[in-house]
């Protein structure tokens, strides 16, 4: 089986995240005066084969722990849709 | 003293050629070792310069942890050998899990570059050893990640395990506890985001560097 998995990287709470600190500093220029908590993360794409969407959620985690996030001052959060037919033959996703 | 010295090279490490010098001027030698590399030869210290090891891609220090030479590094750290992570170094041995913790962006944002005051913390430590608790030094720091954070539970055992090896006297970055420099509990790993280097001759302003180099290189 073929999975698009997506990993949302954010901050743990308390670390600090520049960029949204300053998009949102710049936001009410634009006359958007009603826009809070504005966080800017990373997002990483993954096409993954699996056995089943536990198995890929479990080796994407063990990624996560390892190297795609820190988790000192990191969060993730893990998105899996399977790939069926062209899209799993191209892997292109979407 | 430590005679032979490796200085770890990265892709994107650029002050492994001021770290040697300053190390020769105290009459050890020093090997670059290219992280590709599987061995750390007959060294008998081993410093992980500053720079931007690949580029900092990802998060700093993140993908040095799987150069192949730092297995190598992992294993003569783990047999007492003295490790010392300068700046970037600090942040790949955080990153490896040699230390604890992890650098976060500046607080106030900004790329720190300056002589900033910092006190010895411990001198259980190999990079503090020949010092004593409370010696003022005047070292320089260049930096965008240099905000040391870790959880509570993590200081608290750092604490109790005398592993916080220098503080800023005058916090610039934000860096939990005024934290510049840790150990490992055994003291014989240590990171700090200072640069020793850049305060080795007097003609750069400061020598103050070179006492924790001495300590660095002075017998186990």
């Amino acid at each position: 089986m073929k999975f698009l998995a997506r990993v949302e990287v954010g901050h743990q709470p308390g670390i600090l995240d520049p960029q949204g600190v300053t998009v949102q500093r710049a936001l009410p220029a634009l006359g958007y005066e009603n826009v809070s908590e504005v966080k800017i993360g990373k997002s990483i794409r993954l096409v993954i084969e699996a056995t089943s969407e536990s198995d890929a959620r479990e080796q994407i985690e063990k990624m996560c722990e390892h190297l795609l996030t820190n988790p000192v001052i990191e969060t993730y959060e893990i998105s899996l849709v399977e790939l069926t037919g062209d899209a799993a033959e191209n892997s292109a996703g979407e | 003293m430590a005679r032979r010295v490796a200085v770890v090279v990265f892709p994107g490490t650029n002050c492994e050629l001021d770290v040697a010098r300053a190390i020769s001027s105290l009459g050890a030698h020093t090997e670059s070792v290219f992280h590709l590399e599987d061995s750390l030869g007959s060294a008998e210290a081993v410093i992980i310069p500053g720079g931007f090891a690949h580029g900092d891609y990802l998060r700093t220090g993140a993908l040095a942890q799987f150069s192949p030479i730092m297995e190598s590094v992992s294993a003569f750290a783990a047999a007492g050998g003295p490790v010392l992570g300068i700046c970037n170094g600090f942040q790949i041995l955080t990153e490896t899990g040699l230390l604890p913790g992890a650098l976060q962006k500046n607080a106030g944002l900004k790329f720190l570059c300056a002589s900033v005051g910092l006190s010895v913390a411990s001198n259980r430590s190999v990079l503090t050893r020949t010092t004593t608790v409370g010696d003022q030094l005047q070292i320089p720091i260049n930096h965008f990640e240099g905000n040391y954070i870790c959880d509570r539970e993590t200081l608290a055992q750092m604490k109790a395990n005398d592993q916080i090896v220098l503080r800023y006297t005058d916090n610039p970055n934000g860096s939990l506890d005024d934290i510049a420099g840790v150990s490992n509990e055994a003291g014989n790993v240590v990171g700090l985001m200072p640069h020793p280097e850049r305060a080795s001759a007097e003609i750069l302003g400061s020598v103050d560097g070179l006492v924790l180099l001495e300590s660095f290189l002075a017998p186990l």
